[in-house]
């Protein structure tokens, strides 16, 4: 079973709905034993680095995804914000993330963008494959994926990144990490590419 | 490389949905619910709803209704109508909304801007213009509440002021060009361009996709939004959902 991380942030319906089309077991849950009794998450996420943070701290369930993700290696997926808050920190906030992938969040730099609109960076962008990885099997990368944000995953590690996008320079869009993986890009509101990435995160 | 948005912009009025001419005579064009399922089949880019009477009469956002399509939408969202505070704004992004866009109240007391971008972030915090061209002046003038109040503040000013204070994207929807289909007002989307550096949206006078194209030519990667173009087909505007992008777009 899939849980998705009911904590008060992010799209976890659309998400859901993507999970029941594709007929996999899911559940939106904070349920302590539910969310102990999954094989594997999805971490959403929007708005604010800090206010996310927050909001994860007080659903009082970080100890629980520490134990599950980091102690036992279960397979997560952190989804824009609820990417960003797997790093250790942001250029957004002061509060720390959960860093499970080292690296800081980063605000984009404007003056890298030539050419007008320049932030946020909003609509869809194709995206360049660092590595062969799995989550990306049968995605159309020209094609791409929504995107909606102006920071980006700043990884201390360079093998952390999986995937690219152009804005202004070349940046992280997917990182991964052992069982973490995160993915600026809103797979949820992706249409195919992005249904493609939940099915094969549920089987990776 | 980042594209250019081709975006259905949907009017909500009494439950359904309408389409209508430089703001005025609504036309039944079908439920919203279905619309979003046909749009997902279309695999749009994104999408926009307005809900055209909630400032007017004063009520607060649907929110059963926005929910409900939510949960069915495969693209992004954006929402507008009677947002007035942050709270709302907050709650329309919980329910499944990447967007939130607001007008009147924007116009009213700015401050709210700063108070929604602190709350949802910049990126999701979209301001919406309503603009009458004035031929008197050669300029725009402001407007709200479906055209009937109008603004003082100029327009290229309070672009600037809207995305100072903390809009992600400003939307220009032309009033005069409203279900006219001729074609969008290209030196409106360039005086826009060269004041700002956020992402823009063009809506109003939509109607070939060879109107979309020229927007982009005019100034670059953009929001292209319209209404009829993607509700109506044929010259006697039967109401048929359908979906297309310029030639360049095709992917």
């Amino acid at each position: 079973m899939i849980a998705i991380v009911d904590y008060g942030s992010g799209n976890v319906a659309a998400i859901a709905d993507i999970f029941k089309r594709l007929k996999l077991p899911h559940a939106i849950t904070r349920d302590h034993a539910e969310l102990r009794a999954a094989e594997r998450y999805i971490l959403p996420g929007v708005g604010a680095f800090d206010t996310t943070m927050r909001t994860l701290r007080e659903s009082g369930l970080v100890d629980l995804l520490n134990e599950e993700v980091h102690g036992k290696g279960k397979k997560i997926l952190g989804i824009c914000v609820g990417m960003q808050i797997l790093g250790d920190s942001s250029d957004e906030g002061s509060l720390a993330g959960l860093g499970w992938i080292p690296g800081h969040i980063r605000r984009i730099d404007a003056a890298t963008i030539p050419e007008r609109p320049k932030l946020p960076h909003m609509g869809w962008n194709s995206v360049q494959l660092k590595a062969a990885s799995p989550l990306f099997e049968g995605v159309d990368l020209e094609r791409g994926f929504y995107f909606l944000h102006s920071y980006y995953f700043d990884a201390t590690d360079p093998a952390s990144v999986i995937a690219t996008m152009q804005c202004g320079g070349e940046l992280p869009c997917g990182v991964a990490r052992g069982n973490v993986f995160g993915l600026q890009f809103h797979p949820e509101k992706s249409h195919a590419n992005g249904v493609a990435v939940f099915r094969n995160f549920a089987t990776l | 490389m980042l594209r250019s948005r081709i975006i259905p912009c949907l009017l909500l009025h009494k439950g359904g949905l309408v389409k209508t001419r430089q703001f005025k005579d609504p036309k039944y064009v079908g439920d919203p619910l279905n619309a979003v399922k046909i749009f997902n089949e279309k695999e749009v880019d994104e999408l926009m709803f307005v809900d055209i009477d909630a400032t007017a009469e004063g009520y607060e956002p649907r929110m059963p209704l926005l929910r409900s399509l939510a949960v069915e939408s495969r693209m992004p969202l954006c929402y507008g109508g009677g947002v007035t505070s942050a709270a709302q704004a907050s709650r329309i992004v919980a329910t499944g909304f990447e967007k939130v866009s607001v007008s009147a109240a924007a116009l009213a007391r700015p401050a709210l801007i700063k108070e929604m971008s602190e709350a949802i972030g910049a990126q999701s915090v979209v301001v919406t213009i309503d603009v009458k061209a004035n031929r008197l002046f050669a300029g725009h003038t402001v407007y709200t509440h479906n055209g009937r109040q109008k603004h003082k503040q100029p327009l290229l000013e309070f672009c600037q002021q809207a995305v100072s204070l903390g809009a992600g994207e400003i939307v220009i929807n032309s009033i005069d060009r409203d279900g006219e289909m001729a074609g969008y007002d290209l030196e409106l989307a360039r005086q826009v361009r060269a004041a700002i550096d956020t992402p823009m949206t063009m809506l109003g006078g939509a109607g070939s996709t060879e109107h979309m194209q020229g927007l982009i030519d005019a100034v670059g990667t953009v929001g292209a939004a319209a209404g009829s173009f993607f509700v109506f087909k044929g010259p006697y505007r039967a109401v048929l959902i359908n979906y297309a992008r310029p030639a360049r777009l095709k992917r």
